[in-house]
């Protein structure tokens, strides 16, 4: 059975609900003792990310935060190598090295996700000054939170993409939080879009409960970074657990996270696919249950993969064909080995 | 003497400085009402309200250069890096600015200021947030650096810090935060620069420090099983360190090594087992060896993670290698 109409709105709702079956199986992943460290960042509630992720094309490149599970999932990633990357597992996309907040992929222009506030951001400048040299019509998109308002080095990228007209985009996920800091006790004047406008940006601001708008300043957005003139989008969004997953969020309080669950971007597309007849609640069903098993698949995949051999160690701290960091034991052996100071 | 953990040791250590001093202030990220990534600073905001313990946007190199701004006037600060991962990012302000106003300026304007933070690895963290790079900080003339490897370390060296009048990196392990000993506040294991003998020996010298003094420890005691008697040496204090104990302990058993978390090359390990060489030459049996951390960025996979850095048999099995030139199967 097909469903009756496979509408942007209706993929980005499977999109959307993919990366939240996901974001739960990471959790079971980490509740089995068989995650990589307990440093995992779930993007549920921030899942309308989606509306930017939809609006890039093939060949787009873009950075992320910690908290980059959902974006590459909207981007193309696959569930079952992502899971095992977490995993610290040898078919991972990163074989096991970088864990969760270290995906990346050149294929899917995933440049790579980091786990310094801001690191990944300066890096669209660069993206951006490749695809201006070369005429090659590409934007590069930095994902990053709320906390990174607070990095300079965001500013100084701002300033160079407006100053030389790059095809970047700055999409800050605003959850409201940068672990147990709400915004209001990190930012002087909670104005972020005028601070991209200061520099020169185009700059919006969307209800992260409605991945429609999103997508639609999205958009534009990117059509004009297409075009050389930067823009600064800002998701407006909660994070509906803890900073990671030992956090229990003791520094807010329970009423405001059922206000700030509610603005939850999948149940706010479901209701309104299901009035505009784009899906009936049957076809809606059925995409959830499908992002269940696949993700269930991808879980299971990622513990029963191998993990790396030791020797992997050594292997991509330099390029492969160049000399390789020697292992201590070949050190101490050289000292110590039989007949080598004969 | 009670018995308390790492962790709540430096939380005493910072308790009692600022009850003593009304200049201590502490400024970093998720200090205040969080109570510390690590729950070090836990209720101190309840005690010393928010303009004494003051969380910040997540803004390091302002807030180390907040820090040295306050110290150049007057007030005793403690800069909190969260992770010492970070210190990339503050390294302008911690190398040219904390570092070396005192000598630039003639002497006039010191900074008398505390970088509390965190490093190494146990917790498939990842490259960015499990390295020990205090072989950067050693590298700077102008900075001191201390690393606590027991509990009573950690509340003396922080409270000795905070009385030093030039900028003190105070390095802890993650590893070690809920490690339990015994704390006596009267009475510090050692006075500022001095390394202590943890364990006394007469075949070998393992130095060490942080974490790796704890696997240098039961290192020693299969040593021992194996009739190997091993004296190791807590380093603490790695700026100022008098070498003079090491350096009678190395005369005395002709063989050392010195083991380390951080990467092997270009680290702290490398310039002690040096100036240990340059001095005690005629005296050694043997090169004084360096185990640490293998020379690659800290892997995720636990498995990696654990196969990056020494053990206690990694350090058993060099030892004992090192005085019966037997070698251990993993050399084959
Ligand atoms: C440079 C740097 N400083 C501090 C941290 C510790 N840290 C990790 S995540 C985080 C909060 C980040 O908040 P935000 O940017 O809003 O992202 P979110 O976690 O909300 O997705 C902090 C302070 C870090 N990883 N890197
Ligand atoms: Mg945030």
């Amino acid at each position: 059975m097909t469903l009756p109409t496979n509408s942007a709105p209706l993929a980005r709702y499977r999109t959307m609900r993919r990366i939240r079956s996901f974001e739960e199986r990471v959790g079971e992943l980490f509740l089995k003792g068989e995650s990589a460290g307990s440093m995992l960042h779930l993007s549920i509630g921030e899942e309308a990310v989606v509306g930017m992720t939809d609006a890039m094309q093939p060949g787009d490149t873009f950075t992320t935060h910690h908290r980059g599970h959902g974006v590459f999932l909207g981007r193309g990633a696959d569930p079952a190598r992502m899971m095992a990357e977490i995993a610290g597992k040898e078919d991972g996309y990163c074989r096991g090295k970088g864990g969760s907040m270290h995906i990346a992929d050149r294929a899917l222009g995933h440049l790579g996700a980091n786990a310094i506030v801001g690191g990944g951001i300066p890096h669209i400048v660069g993206a951006g000054i490749s695809y201006r040299n070369t005429r090659s019509g590409q934007i590069s998109v930095a994902f990053f939170g709320d906390g990174a308002m607070s990095q300079g080095i965001l500013y100084e990228s701002m300033n160079m993409a407006a100053l030389w007209h790059l095809p970047v985009i700055f999409c800050c996920i605003n959850n409201q939080y940068g672990m147990g800091t709400r915004v209001d006790r990190s930012a002087g004047n909670r104005d972020f879009p005028a601070r991209a406008t200061a520099f020169g940006l185009n700059a919006a601001r969307a209800d992260g409960a409605d991945v429609e708008a999103v997508h639609d300043a999205a958009r534009s957005l990117a059509a004009a970074a297409r075009d050389g003139r930067p823009g600064y989008l800002e998701i407006d969004a909660y994070r509906f657990f803890g900073h990671a997953r030992m956090d229990k969020s003791p520094y807010r309080t329970p009423e405001e996270e059922v206000e700030g669950r509610a603005r939850d971007p999948i149940a706010r597309a479901r209701a309104r696919l299901a009035e505009t007849d784009a899906a009936t609640a049957a076809d809606l069903d059925r995409i959830d249950g499908d992002a269940a098993v696949e993700m269930d698949l991808a879980l299971a995949h990622a513990i029963g993969a191998k993990p790396p051999a030791l020797s992997t160690m050594f292997e991509d701290v330099y390029a492969p064909g160049t000399p390789a960091p020697r292992p201590q034991a070949e050190r101490l052996a050289a000292i110590l080995g039989e007949g080598a100071r004969a | 003497m009670t018995e308390t953990t790492y962790r709540d040791a430096i939380r005493q250590a910072l308790l009692d400085a600022m009850q003593a001093d009304p200049s201590v202030i502490l400024i970093g990220e998720e200090v205040g009402l969080y109570g510390g990534a690590y729950g070090v600073t836990k209720g101190l905001i309840d005690l010393f309200g928010a303009e004494r313990v003051i969380d910040a946007p997540i803004s390091e190199p302002a807030i180390v250069g907040a820090a040295v701004g306050a110290a150049m006037t007057g007030l005793r600060p403690v800069a909190e890096l969260m992770y010492v991962d970070f210190i990339g990012m503050t390294m302008d302000q911690l190398a040219n600015q904390a570092a070396k106003s005192r000598y630039m300026f003639g002497g006039q304007i010191g900074v008398p200021m505390v970088l509390r933070t965190q490093g190494g690895t146990g917790r498939s963290a990842a490259a960015q947030h499990s390295q020990s790079l205090e072989a950067w900080v050693l590298h700077t003339p102008g900075l001191r650096l201390v690393m606590p490897a027991t509990v009573n370390d950690a509340y003396h060296l922080l409270r000795q810090s905070l009385t030093q009048p030039d900028p003190v990196v105070f390095i802890e392990h993650k590893g070690l935060y809920t490690m339990k000993g015994d704390l006596d506040v009267a009475t510090p294991d050692g006075a500022w620069g001095q390394p202590v003998i943890r364990r006394d020996g007469h075949d070998l010298v393992i130095l060490s420090y942080s974490r790796m003094l704890h696997e240098s420890l039961a290192a020693a005691e299969r040593l021992a099983e194996s009739g190997v008697d091993a004296c190791v040496i807590d380093l603490r204090c790695l700026n100022p360190m008098d070498e003079a104990p090491l350096i009678e302990a190395v005369k005395r058993t002709g063989r050392a090594m010195v083991v380390t978390e951080g990467v092997v090359t270009g680290s702290v390990a490398s310039d002690i087992a040096a100036r240990l060489t340059e001095v005690c030459f005629d005296w050694l049996e043997e090169p004084i060896l360096r185990v640490g951390g293998e020379d690659i960025p800290i892997p995720v996979s636990p498995l990696l993670e654990r196969a990056s850095i020494p053990t206690a048999t990694l350090i058993h099995d060099t030892a004992l290698w090192l005085v019966t030139r037997k070698a251990p199967p993993w050399a084959a």
